[in-house]
């Protein structure tokens, strides 16, 4: 059952990132967007996550869930040492879910939707970026659990080159993923051409801020170059991806849209493969060469067949309901785009 | 302000905030489903428009109340770490179960908000209907969990160490069934009275008459069932609270002195220097009755329990007799109301009533609050009864105060903004809804 409790973990952070990270994007691509164009770009987006947007983020609760029922010594140490950033990560989740909700269902439409789209689009930058960090500070090893002092503790066991690295790729990433899956949902040959450009800046973008993970990692003295590429998966996963995204570049070129999210979320899944391979099952790296292990830290017998059933059995209800949901829309949205 | 208070602060005030969006999402869902059940049996636009005004105001508050649930899962372990360090396995079932409810209520309402004439109308119906179930069964699980804390059940705890575990015992501790029935009810007669009362407003300012009556009607009856129903649930809490923490029940009754056939004492200001409740009225062995039923029972007192077991005596007292007139005062409403109505006459003319309606609009929200004042206060000074204390559970992190306060702006901040939307909700009834016309979807 720790086995099922675990890949559960790993695809709602998996979807998480794919869902979440593509409805993150998509206010961070407004955000990048030209006054004018804002509101189409806007329109087009409501389009493609409106129905669901609210289930995107349902994969972050269930894999807090997992953390805190199965690994509650992981849950209480990561929410001890990285308070602040998850803090500010909660502070950006409160204002950004409120404000697309307020944004789309106010009933005046007046110069209050400008405050809205502003909190909706800073805090679809800042949210993902405090995810990456605090992603980034799970394994640069400067988790102390017995911290002398109050910085040593709460800020600099998160805040360094390497973490705010992680946290811009992430950024990218979402960015990228959103202006991929916008492509399908344009109505008119110039937006898609704009969401085709976006495309390929967002991609860019995460080449240069991947580059710089491994360049922080270098000056932080993390051994990242060694993790990714010390090991098969991780080298086949970064061929594979690079391969795919040669493939996404020529078909971006050529105007072929059909298959590039399917391209774009294998790409990000290959990253997030590479990186979690290698440090399975040690999902955090402490200070002075102790870890944090899946294997070790998990609850009792009876907690984890309990939580893996529960997991099991709520997988019945959710993916069937949650793939419906995806496909009935995607049907009326081809319909609307065909008119 | 030192951590602690902070931490307790900041936990109360998210509590309190979330729990109002919650009952409105889980309720509001049930109103709905009744309304548009009204439209696509008789083909009453009205009702139709009635549907689609309140989904949006759902929406906004959905959206709001998954936010500050997300908050919420995340502030257990900011706030407590070593309360979730230990309790996390034990008490996690019905957190992993409500995962799922909670899930499934995002989905089916994208379904619903969205699905207006894209499906067959039955099937777009019934995934409304979904989104109330589901809302409803995350909140009894939520409950369930609150309700171990209350009562931990479902291990053993040998010289500090929490062995044995079993999560299904539990979830199924002996104050879930009664908290959860209580919070159930008192989310309906909330809901349904904030929303009556808002409809009532607008009736007695004679705006958009039908359409703010037809909403009256569906959220008065469903409030006033609850009202109704509500006693009876309190009666069950009180007695398994009686049983399960005589410590709670003498703060809530301002016990301080152990007796037989106890007072049932009603409002007052309780001095714990004196031994004196002033200023009550006091019912001669009604306590011991209603707590135990028998009215020569003995009724525990602070002078029988340790006084660093003591839960705040002030605020847990004075919370409790808060609930209990606010619970009687909408009785009151609810059995006038039905009386009205099943003498058939008319309620749209009796200007006392739609006053009385008004003025119940905050009212049982305010109970719902000072009813988890009583749950959570007269826990302290536990964490988890018995076993471990809140104060050893709070985080080492220093400068909670400061979270506290980002947090009170941000929440306050949001419910002005969210009171500003309903409002221009309401304002633009007219705009929107107000005309047989309307069948733009």
């Amino acid at each position: 059952m720790l086995y099922v409790v675990v890949s559960f973990l790993w695809v709602s952070l998996w979807f998480y990132l794919l869902f979440g990270g593509a409805d993150f994007g998509a206010g961070i691509l407004e955000l990048f967007t030209r006054t004018r164009n804002k509101s189409r770009t806007r329109r087009t987006m409501y389009r493609a996550i409106g129905p669901i947007w609210e289930a995107n983020h349902m994969w972050l609760i269930i894999a807090i869930v997992i953390l805190f029922v199965g690994f509650p010594a992981i849950y209480a140490t990561m929410s001890t040492a990285l308070h602040i950033p998850l803090i500010i990560m909660l502070l950006g989740i409160i204002a950004r879910g409120t404000a697309f909700a307020f944004r789309h269902y106010d009933a005046v439409v007046d110069d209050m939707q400008q405050l809205y789209s502003k909190i909706f689009t800073w805090s679809s930058l800042i949210t993902p970026l405090f995810l990456g960090i605090i992603a980034g500070s799970a394994v640069s090893g400067k988790i102390d659990t017995t911290p002398e002092n109050f910085l040593e503790g709460y800020i600099f066991n998160w805040l360094d080159w390497f973490t705010i690295a992680v946290g811009c790729f992430t950024v990218a990433i979402c960015a990228f993923l959103a202006a991929v899956f916008l492509i399908g949902e344009a109505t008119g040959e110039k937006d898609k051409r704009r969401f085709i450009a976006k495309a390929k800046t967002s991609n860019i973008a995460a080449f240069v801020a991947g580059a710089l993970v491994f360049i922080a990692a270098r000056y932080e003295d993390i051994p990242l170059t060694s993790w990714i590429f010390g090991n098969w998966v991780g080298r086949l996963s970064i061929l594979l991806a690079s391969l795919s995204l040669v493939l996404l570049w020529y078909l971006l070129g050529k105007g072929k849209v059909k298959i590039l999210p399917l391209l774009a979320g294998f790409q990000v899944t290959m990253i997030l493969l590479s990186v979690t391979y290698v440090h399975f099952p040690k999902i955090v790296l402490l200070k002075g060469g102790n870890y944090l292990s899946l294997m070790e830290h998990h609850g009792e017998a009876r907690t984890m067949e309990s939580l893996g059933w529960a997991l099991l059995i709520g997988s019945i209800f959710i993916l069937p309901a949650l793939f419906y949901l995806l496909y009935s829309f995607r049907k009326s949205a081809k319909k609307l785009a065909g008119s | 302000m030192d951590n602690f208070i902070a931490a307790r602060s900041q936990m109360a005030l998210s509590l309190g905030f979330h729990i109002i969006f919650s009952c409105i999402g889980m309720v509001m869902p049930f109103f709905m489903a009744v309304s548009h059940f009204i439209y696509l049996k008789t083909g009453n636009v009205l009702y139709k428009n009635i549907t689609r005004a309140w989904s949006k105001g759902v929406a906004i508050f959905f959206a709001t109340g998954a936010v500050s649930g997300t908050v919420l899962s995340f502030e257990l372990g900011l706030l407590w770490p070593a309360f979730m360090e230990h309790a996390g396995p034990i008490f996690g079932m019905p957190f992993s179960l409500e995962g799922t409810a909670f899930f499934v209520e995002a989905i089916a309402l994208g379904f619903y908000l969205y699905g207006w004439d894209k499906f067959n109308k039955w099937f777009h119906w019934a995934t409304g209907v979904v989104v109330g179930v589901s809302g409803l069964l995350s909140g009894i699980l939520v409950v369930a969990a609150n309700a171990w804390m209350n009562n931990p059940k479902g291990f053993d705890f040998i010289n500090g160490a929490y062995l044995n575990i079993d999560p299904i015992k539990a979830m199924f501790n002996d104050a879930w069934f009664s908290q959860a029935l209580h919070m159930c009810i008192a989310a309906f007669a909330a809901t349904g009275f904030a929303v009556a009362g808002v409809h009532a407003l607008m009736i007695y300012r004679k705006k958009n008459v039908s359409f703010h009556a037809g909403a009256f009607r569906i959220a008065a009856i469903f409030a006033c069932v609850a009202a109704i129903l509500q006693p009876l649930s309190g009666d069950i809490s009180a007695k398994n609270v009686a049983r399960l923490q005589p410590a709670k029940l003498a703060a809530m009754e301002a016990v301080l002195k152990t007796e037989t056939s106890a007072p049932l004492i009603i409002g007052g200001i309780p001095d714990s220097v004196s031994g004196q409740v002033n200023y009550a009225i006091k019912l001669p062995g009604m306590l011991s009755y209603m707590a135990y039923g028998d009215f020569n029972a003995t009724v525990k007192g602070y002078d029988q329990i340790p006084e660093d077991q003591h839960p705040p005596l002030l605020i847990t007292h004075i919370s409790f007799q808060l609930m209990v007139a606010l619970g009687m005062f909408m009785l009151l409403i609810a059995l006038l109301y039905l009386v009205i109505i099943l003498k058939k006459k008319s309620w749209q003319k009796k200007k006392w009533l739609l006053k009385l309606f008004i003025l119940a609009t905050p009212l049982g929200f305010i109970a719902v609050e000072a009813g988890w004042t009583v749950t959570e206060v007269g826990r302290q000074p536990w964490i988890i009864y018995g076993i471990m204390k809140t104060s050893e559970a709070v985080t080492p992190m220093p400068g909670i105060p400061y979270t506290f306060y980002i947090f009170t702006a941000v929440y306050l901040s949001l419910s002005f903004v969210v009171i500003f939307m309903l409002y221009r909700q309401i304002k633009m009834v007219d705009k929107l809804y107000d005309t047989p016309l309307y069948t733009n979807s």
